[in-house]
């Protein structure tokens, strides 16, 4: 190997007469210096990353305590927590799951499976590809006009779920259809080969095939959700919420209830960007402490995400 | 029997997606229309200045759309550059285990909420940024750029990143058995070839940074400002809809109208570059 890379620069120097060698070594050093210049652009996000998590890290750990997980917002600073906010982002991600999962797999797995090619197909292709575009504070304003206004769900847990589900569901639907095309073709026939109807195929060998993938598309999905401040600010979430939701288990029967799904709430990111907006600098550790727990979630949720695929992947192959 | 009802159901399940779209469309049009039954057509797009809240408003949306374009230009600045030379390295130089590495941790980038960043341009940048510019207000326009900027280069460099690694190994080859390094080939050779599905990339990253909102919301200020300086405060149009959103304007008010006439016009910039991304992914594909 280096042998021949030696001989392919003789070959060059000896063959260009109209280069001198400092010519080939003006370009040679140009290349070195692109390639420097390069990792470098491609570390630019990463050392960013890792000074905004040095800096939430500064500002937030010394107000990250049990209290803190414990206690309702307050005016004062100190004894402010993120209670109502952890309990709203767990209630509002559960409803978001709910409704936006099977949506986007059931839709996913008609694009790949069932979808005939026509104009229906092509349209419905093209729509999921163009909402994925969609800025997400226009499905706050969707979600505004129609659910709190027009259907009259108000400012409630199940709106903001509904929302955050309509905004990760083209997010789930091309994981899902990415995943069921990469199953090859053949273990379909080779089902079908043995008298399977297309609904037994499609379950019990294509989507078990799938489901790393699909797994994948739905955690970054669901971490997406977890983040997203635009969408829930325009339905109106309120950021003061010294209040836990309805409990969903109640001592008399039926023992349960979902009156929760109507209650008020806040969710992790919009308690920060409240603390954030806040004049003064009392509140910005606040701010740094629940941004801090946010980061922790999410990037971990995209880690298992990232990994969940890169492993799956090496280990299937057809 | 049963295998027809389970593949109506999916069909129903995948026509949703069309239903969104029509009512994300529909709740735009219905209450801009109202808003446009108040405001004539011609002076939301021509006036100059948006007090929309004020005693005597004037519905003009160009400050807000300066803001917005301004905010994006700063984040191109930002990313153009640095997301395209990263993409012709990760492409072109990268050894696969680097490769293996760094596409992950660019995709680990992209779980970071928006807030945060925000977070990080208001207390983290915006005070840096203050120390090389003197008098810079605390809200300004370079710093949420900046910020955006450095949310979106991932996004660049791996879309860009897949246009290139498209180019068939054949050109890449030729160039080289011609004599050329490979930094030359990489820019004369392979980004040619592969240059429509680059400024698709870019269009795409310009489209996000269009739709983003926490991040000028929070750093961005507040005030809608018809400037070219990226050093003052100026709104976007996502800041104004947060901001109305956070005061609580009653149901039908002009002013609660407004929000869906800014957000028609959000809709429309976005929509625009996507088209045009599409189109030039569509040129890409026919090359190859």
């Amino acid at each position: 190997m280096a042998g021949s890379a030696l001989r392919a620069d003789v070959i060059s120097e000896t063959r260009a007469p109209g280069l001198d060698a400092g010519q080939i070594r003006g370009r040679r050093l140009r290349e070195k210096l692109f390639i420097a210049c390069g990792l470098a652009s491609t570390l630019v996000g990463l050392i960013a990353l890792s000074f905004l998590l040095f800096d939430l890290a500064a500002d937030g750990l010394p107000r990250l305590s049990w209290d803190f997980f414990t206690s309702f917002p307050s005016r004062r600073a100190s004894a402010a927590g993120i209670l109502s906010a952890w309990v709203g982002s767990v209630l509002v991600i559960l409803v978001t799951a709910i409704i936006g999962v099977p949506l986007g797999v059931a839709a996913g797995i008609y694009l790949e499976e069932y979808a005939r090619r026509n104009w229906m197909t092509n349209i419905i292709e093209i729509n999921v590809s163009n909402l994925a575009a969609v800025p997400s504070i226009v499905y706050g304003l969707l979600a505004l006009g129609l659910f709190v206004y027009g259907l009259g769900t108000g400012r409630s847990i199940l709106t903001a779920g509904l929302t955050l589900a309509l905004l990760i569901l083209p997010i789930i639907i091309v994981a899902t259809r990415e995943s069921i095309r990469a199953v090859p073709y053949s273990i379909r026939e080779a089902a079908y080969g043995i008298g399977a109807t297309k609904g037994q195929v499609t379950r019990d060998h294509v989507l078990p095939a799938a489901i790393p993938g699909v797994l994948t598309g739905i955690i970054i999905g669901l971490s997406r959700a977890l983040g997203e401040t635009a969408p829930l600010i325009t339905i109106g979430a309120l950021t003061f919420i010294a209040f836990l939701p309805d409990p969903p288990i109640t001592s008399e029967f039926p023992f349960i209830s979902f009156r929760w799904l109507f209650d008020g709430f806040t969710v992790l990111p919009i308690q920060a960007f409240n603390w954030i907006s806040r004049p003064g600098s009392d509140f910005h550790a606040n701010a740094a402490a629940a941004g801090l727990v946010l980061l922790a979630l999410t990037l971990s949720l995209n880690a298992l995400a990232i990994v969940l695929r890169y492993r799956l992947r090496r280990r299937l192959q057809w | 029997m049963r295998e027809k009802a389970v593949e109506i159901v999916l069909f129903l399940c995948a026509a949703s997606s069309v239903v969104i779209t029509i009512a994300i469309v529909g709740v735009l049009v219905y209450e801009s229309l109202a808003f446009f039954r108040s405001v004539p057509l011609i002076l939301f797009l021509t006036d100059t200045v948006w007090t929309p809240l004020f005693a005597n408003p004037r519905y003009g949306i160009l400050p807000l759309l300066n803001g917005t374009l301004l905010t994006t230009l700063v984040a191109l600045c930002v990313a153009g550059p640095l997301g395209l030379v990263a993409a012709v390295y990760l492409s072109e130089f990268a050894a696969p285990r680097v490769r293996e590495i760094v596409k992950p941790t660019l995709e680990l980038l992209s779980g970071v909420p928006t807030v945060v960043y925000g977070f990080f341009a208001l207390l983290f940048v915006t005070p840096l940024l203050q120390k090389v510019i003197p008098g810079l207000p605390g809200f300004n326009v370079l710093s949420a750029g900046i910020v955006m900027g450095i949310m979106i280069i991932p996004y660049i460099a791996s879309l860009s990143e897949d246009a290139m690694r498209a180019v068939p190994q054949g050109l890449r080859d030729g160039s080289l058995a011609l004599g050329a390094t490979r930094l030359e080939t990489a820019f004369r050779v392979v980004l040619p070839t592969a240059i429509s599905g680059v400024a698709a990339a870019f269009v795409l990253g310009i489209s996000r940074a269009v739709g983003e909102t926490m991040v000028v919301a929070i750093a961005a200020g507040q005030q809608p400002n018809l400037t070219l300086d990226p050093r003052e405060p100026a709104a976007t149009i996502t800041a104004y809809i947060v901001q109305v959103a956070l005061g609580d304007l009653p149901h039908g008010s002009i002013g609660y109208q407004t929000i869906f006439a800014a957000g028609l016009t959000l809709l429309l910039i976005t929509l625009i570059f996507n088209i045009l991304a599409f189109w030039l992914r569509a040129r890409f594909r026919e090359a190859y």
